[in-house]
């Protein structure tokens, strides 16, 4: 479980997150949406202890973030950032590899091997492994990125806008994969959506912010509601039941 | 509408008035302060250091704001890009290459045409294609840095393998400072710069274009190749004359043409030329007088040059760079 | 199994690089002045001159040579950028600077405490690098290595000036130039601290890889991402330190050997810390041997050559791999 409480952020003055108060439960995939500049990244940042926490609480499995040593945060919780700029002359495997540090600390064993093995499968980048991190595709490279993230192999999983770059496959893949991991092994997803319809179809529950603040949280269903939708996205959209899944039709 | 125009370039103009009479106090200020001793021997010899100092300022800030313009940049300067790192190899090469035939012995104003002529060759044949191939201007400043490393670097290798009759020689030429101003060098850079200048002030409309950016000048019908070439030879014959009078001057270029456009606040090269140049005499000769007469270190003006200047290269780096 | 498929040609390189600095190594004891054929071994005389001189100066050359490489990568993975090196970003400057403050303050101060005292001053001349790359946007990659050339070049100047108003020009000169023909038994010893901090560099390579991750993601993994960012910063100042106070600057080893090399062997430092490492060494002994001959009898300084050799290679790698991409 995931509890934030109380927390604010000012950068150079601003406001960037005022007085949130959210708790993720353990398990499932919550999605992160709202417009531009809304403070779902810094959210997520604050989280991942990236950012130093100016006022409030934040506790992963009851371990506050901020007074916790990195290391054993490191074990539960993963964090993949949007563009982290990794420029790094490194192979896909050896990046992928740096994902098994927290458990190993420089020593790869047997096991480590085959999780970082299963991770290059996952994500389709098998062929590439020998390749280094800088002749790759954006698209390419941010698969590399997610398989770090997935070797980590903690019990959560925050993820800032990961589907940035990928084409539609690969998009639909790790969405999937997602979904998977949650229901069969138990992990907590927690991800930032700039697609409403990815949301809409593969997650459980929807947390909604607006200007730094939350302004809708609950289930999938009942987030995604025309009328909840207008007002953080501040224009009507219709909601449909295709093929049993919800659907907002946004392009009209 | 009109009106605004010319209020603005008369406010240009009674910059450069000011700017002038400031320069002038200045140089008066150098030759009077502190009058001690054999007053015709003083005289003759600030009247001297004068010289080559206001045709050092007029030559580095003329020729930066040319080379400035060719490369559509205001951080891009001669100096910066190795040009009198250059020419100071090009003088210890010739003196290697010809030591067997008493060229160290010959006239410093033959000596002079020979340096020029192998280091204009050198800087057509090194930034033409260059620019041509238009690098990202950060690999094009980091590329003429290294360049003048390079120089430097071999100037000194060179000056190693020479014979030590032929280094005293070179030793004469190549550390040359406000402090030991060759007479006969005097009146041949002087001549250079007053051409330069002549021929840049005729330019300067076209200077307006170029600084348009390459794109911009071809379109609105510059010989763009022909042009550039041209002006880079001039950049190349007045980073000649004033490195051949005091050494190379790292920064000081940037730094008076910087300053001067903050002052004028303009590009427009019929008011920034001038600026530019008065802003360098002031700079340096009233840092020769201050350092002379208050701070007693009468003969570390280019060193202090160099510090403030590339401070300045950074603060405009910096500032460029987080945009 | 890519281990495997990389493995054969990784062998080959290491082999022929091996070999290389192997033969430099012998070629480096018998070059000089004083004149020594192979054979002569057996003479006492010929062995007491490599004993003093030619070992000593081949050991400094290597442990020099293999620490600045070393110090050159290690400062790349912390600016995150892969043209930036010691001497050309500040920190032999600054060394040269805090040599100058030791001397000014206590003339008699032994090797150890001049190195000490440059050390500090190279520390706080690289971080202060550090903090103002850190702030440059990465999309311009040439922007960094500008920035510290220019950087080295003012804090140069100050030193220059200090020096000028406190006539220790000549003895500035001598740490500006890296030289090894003065190198004698009982002169050198302290670049074994240098090499030390190579094996400390290597014990902690995997954890120096992930600084070049970035924050973002090494703190992710659990990284103390300041402490290995200060441990870092340690290795170069003091390598940097030391090999100014012994040798004096050696310009763009640290550059050239880490670039060339990573070419083939990528940013790992665990798997290319021995290859730069050795290149760094095999380059600054080629070096040493050229300035040996190319003046016979007399010495051209390292560090002119490879100012000269140095500025080139630097140059291939920035023109060479822009017209490739």
């Amino acid at each position: 479980m995931i509890e934030i409480a109380g927390v604010s952020l000012a950068l150079g003055g601003s406001r960037i997150l005022d007085n949130v108060s959210l708790t993720v439960p353990k398990g499932g995939v919550t999605a992160l949406v709202g417009p531009n500049g809304a403070g779902k990244s810094s959210l997520l940042s604050l989280i991942a202890r990236l950012r130093p926490l100016q006022s409030g609480r934040i506790t992963v499995d009851g371990l506050p973030v901020d007074t916790t040593p990195s290391r054993q945060l490191a074990k539960i919780m993963a964090i993949l950032r949007q563009d982290p700029g990794v420029a790094s002359r490194l192979r896909v495997v050896e990046l992928v590899g740096f994902g098994r540090f927290p458990h190993h600390r420089g020593r790869l064993t047997a096991k480590d091997h085959e999780i970082i093995a299963a991770s290059l499968e996952q994500f389709d980048l098998s062929d590439l492994t020998p390749r280094f991190i800088d002749t790759l595709s954006g698209g390419q490279r941010q698969r590399a990125l997610v398989a770090m993230t997935f070797c980590q192999g903690t019990d959560y999983i925050l993820l800032d806008e990961p589907l940035n770059n990928l084409d539609m496959f690969h998009a639909r893949n790790l969405m999937r994969t997602l979904r998977r991991i949650a229901d069969e092994h138990g992990k907590t997803v927690l991800i930032v959506l700039h697609d409403i319809n990815h949301a809409a179809s593969y997650a459980d529950r929807i947390v909604a912010m607006k200007d730094g603040a939350v302004v809708a949280s609950g289930q999938t269903a009942d987030v995604i509601r025309p009328d909840i939708l207008e007002s953080i996205f501040g224009f009507s959209m219709r909601v449909e039941h295709i093929d049993g899944r919800l659907t907002v039709l946004h392009h009209a | 509408m009109t009106d605004v125009v010319i209020q603005r370039v008369m406010r240009h103009e009674g910059r450069l008035v000011m700017m002038a009479a400031v320069a002038m106090l200045v140089g008066v200020a150098f030759m009077t302060i502190g009058l001690r001793g054999n007053l015709a021997f003083v005289i003759e010899l600030r009247a001297a250091r004068l010289a080559a100092m206001v045709l050092v300022g007029v030559a580095v800030a003329v020729s930066t704001v040319v080379f400035q313009t060719v490369c559509a940049n205001r951080i891009i300067t001669p100096s910066i890009m190795g040009l009198d790192a250059l020419y100071v190899f090009c003088q210890t090469a010739l003196v290697f290459a010809l030591s067997g035939f008493g060229f160290a012995g010959i006239d410093p104003r033959l000596h002079f045409l020979g340096n020029f002529t192998v280091m204009t060759s050198l800087a057509l044949a090194l930034f033409l294609p260059m620019l041509r191939r238009r690098f990202d201007l950060t690999l094009m400043l980091l590329t003429g840095v290294v360049l003048g490393v390079l120089f430097r670097s071999l100037t000194t290798l060179l000056a190693r393998l020479l014979d030590p009759n032929d280094f005293a020689v070179l030793q004469g030429a190549v550390f040359a400072s406000f402090n030991t101003v060759e007479p006969d060098l005097l009146l041949l850079a002087g001549v250079i710069t007053v051409a330069g200048v002549a021929i840049a002030w005729r330019a300067r409309h076209i200077l307006d274009v170029l600084s348009l950016g390459t794109d911009t000048a071809i379109g609105l019908g510059v010989a763009w190749r022909g042009t550039a070439a041209g002006l880079l030879v001039l950049v190349a014959a007045l980073v000649s004359a004033s490195t051949a009078l005091v050494g190379p001057m790292a920064f000081l270029g940037l730094l008076v043409v910087s300053l001067a456009e903050r002052i004028v606040g303009t590009n427009r090269h019929a008011i920034l030329l001038p600026a530019a140049a008065l802003t360098a005499i002031i700079v340096l000769v009233g840092g020769q007088t201050v350092l002379q007469h208050a701070l007693g270190g009468e003969g570390s003006l280019g060193i202090v040059v160099e510090f403030v200047g590339g401070i300045v290269f950074l603060a405009i780096l910096f500032a460029g760079g987080r945009r | 199994m890519t281990a495997g498929s990389l493995g054969s040609q990784g062998f080959a390189y290491r082999a022929v690089g091996a070999a290389t600095l192997l033969a430099l190594f012998v070629a480096s004891l018998f070059v000089g002045v004083g004149e020594l054929a192979i054979g002569s071994l057996a003479d006492p005389e010929a062995l007491r001159l490599i004993m003093i001189s030619r070992l000593p100066r081949t050991l400094a050359a290597l442990l020099a040579g293999s620490a600045l490489a070393i110090a050159g990568l290690v400062m790349q993975t912390l600016a995150r950028n892969r043209f930036v090196e010691p001497s050309t970003a500040g920190t032999a400057q600054s060394a040269a600077l805090g040599i100058l403050v030791v001397t000014l303050v206590w003339p008699n101060a032994s090797l150890g405490w001049k190195a000490a005292g440059a050390a500090v001053t190279a520390l706080a001349g690289t971080s202060v690098f550090l903090m103002l790359a850190h702030r440059l946007p990465p999309t311009q990659p040439f922007l960094v290595p500008l920035f510290g050339l220019v950087y080295g070049g003012v804090i140069g100047a100050a030193a220059t000036f200090a020096a000028w108003h406190l006539d220790l020009l000549q003895y500035l000169e001598v740490w500006m130039t890296g030289e090894f023909s003065g190198i004698l038994r009982g002169r050198y010893e302290l670049l074994w601290v240098a090499g030390a901090l190579v094996v400390l560099a290597w014990w902690t390579a995997d954890r120096l890889t992930m600084l070049s991750l970035g924050r973002d993601v090494s703190i992710g993994l659990g990284l103390n991402y300041t402490g290995m960012l200060r441990l870092g910063l340690v290795i170069v100042s003091a390598i940097t330190a030391l090999t100014v106070v012994v040798v004096g600057t050696i310009p763009f080893v640290g550059l050239v050997a880490p670039n060339i090399v990573s070419r083939f062997a990528g940013e790992n430092l665990r798997h290319t810390l021995p290859g730069v490492a050795g290149g760094g060494a095999a380059l600054v002994l080629a070096c040493d041997i050229i300035g040996r001959l190319i003046r016979f009898p007399y010495e051209v300084p390292v560090g002119t050559i490879l100012g000269v050799v140095g500025a080139v290679l630097f140059l291939v790698l920035l023109l060479g791999r822009n017209s490739n991409d």
